[in-house]
C-alpha cells in the first residue's frame, strides 16, 4: 500500500510531540514516554501520580477529535495487517518496551534529545530490527 | 492545576502525533519498507520532535525544578546491558509485525478505531506478561523510561 510523502506535515507533527515533550519536562518534570506513562497509569506510585497520568492519556486521546474540528476528518488510520497479527505484535510491542524501558517516545524522543547514549542504543537497536522485520513480512516471506 | 495541564500536554501530543503520521500503520510500515513502498514522512518528525525537546529542554533543566513539582525525574540508569538492547529488539520485531508504537496507538485510540483497541489491549498484556517474568527472575520493581 502506497502512502503519500508528506514532509510539512510530519514536520509539524513532529514539532508538536517535541513541545509536548518539553512542556511536560518544564511542568511536572517527566520524560514523555508512551510506555512509561501507561505502564505507571496501571500502577501509579500514589493516587497524585495516577491523576496526571490518566489526565496526559486522556488529552492523548482527544487529540483525533482536535484534528478533526481543525480539519474536517479523522487522521488516516489505514492497518495493512490482520487483527491476529495486530494482537501478536501489540503483545511482542508490550513485552520488549517494558525489558527495553522505553518506546519511539521516551527513547527515541526524550532520551535521543538528552543525548543518552543507552536512548540511543535502544533506538538504534529497535530501528534495525523493525526494518529487518518489515523486509521479511514483506519481501521474504510475503514477496 | 497538574492534571489541567497535564490534560493539555496530552492534547498537544495527541494532535501531534495525529498531523505526523505516527498513528497510521500504514505509513510508518512504508517508511522501514526502504525496498518497497518507501515513504520517508518519518524522519521529519523524529526530526522535528529531537530538534525542539533538544532545545528545550536546555532552557527547562537550567531550571532549579519543575513548574508544578519539587524535582524532575530523569533516568538515571547508564547502563546499556542486554535487558536494554534485547527489549529493543523485541520491541523492533512487534513494531514492525503491527505497525503501531505505544506513542502512536494511545492517542489512535481516539478516532475510535477496533484495531487500535486490539492492538492496545494487546500491548498492555504484553506489558503485565513482561513485568510477571521480571519478578519471577528477579524479584524488584521494574524501571521505566
Amino acid at each position: 500500500m502506497e502512502t503519500e510523502f508528506t514532509p510539512l506535515a510530519s514536520t509539524i507533527g513532529g514539532v508538536l510531540i517535541g513541545t509536548a515533550s518539553v512542556l511536560l519536562m518544564l511542568t511536572l518534570g517527566r520524560i514523555m514516554g508512551a510506555t512509561g506513562i501507561l505502564a505507571g497509569f496501571f500502577s501509579p506510585a500514589s493516587r497524585e501520580d495516577f491523576y496526571w497520568r490518566a489526565a496526559i492519556l486522556a488529552g492523548m486521546v482527544t487529540g483525533p477529535l482536535v484534528y478533526f474540528a481543525l480539519m474536517g476528518q479523522m487522521p488516516a488510520v489505514e492497518v495493512p495487517v490482520s487483527k491476529p497479527m495486530l494482537l501478536v505484535g501489540g503483545f511482542i510491542v508490550g513485552i520488549g518496551v517494558t525489558f527495553g524501558s522505553g518506546c519511539t517516545s521516551g527513547h527515541g524522543v526524550c532520551g535521543m534529545a538528552r543525548l543518552s547514549p543507552r536512548s540511543i542504543s535502544a533506538v538504534a537497536t529497535f530501528m534495525v530490527f523493525t526494518g529487518l522485520t518489515v523486509f521479511v513480512l514483506r519481501h521474504v516471506i510475503g514477496g | 492545576m497538574r492534571i489541567f495541564v497535564a490534560y493539555l500536554i496530552g492534547i498537544v501530543f495527541g494532535l501531534g502525533i495525529s498531523i505526523s503520521g505516527m498513528a497510521n500503520p500504514a505509513k510508518v510500515i512504508n517508511f522501514f519498507d526502504v525496498a518497497g513502498t518507501w515513504d520517508p514522512s518519518l524522519i521529519f518528525v523524529m526530526g522535528g520532535a529531537v530538534v525542539v525537546t533538544f532545545l528545550g529542554y536546555r532552557f527547562v533543566l537550567k531550571r532549579p525544578m519543575p513548574l508544578f513539582d519539587r524535582q524532575f525525574l530523569l533516568p538515571g540508569s547508564n547502563v546499556i546491558d542486554l535487558k536494554l538492547l534485547g527489549g529493543s529488539a523485541v520491541f523492533g520485531i512487534g513494531w514492525g509485525i503491527a505497525g503501531f508504537c505505544p506513542g502512536g496507538a494511545l492517542p489512535a485510540l481516539g478516532t475510535g478505531r477496533i484495531e487500535v483497541v486490539l492492538f492496545t489491549i494487546a500491548l498492555v498484556a504484553g506489558i503485565f506478561a513482561a513485568r510477571a517474568l521480571m519478578h519471577f527472575r528477579r524479584p524488584t520493581a521494574p524501571t521505566q523510561a
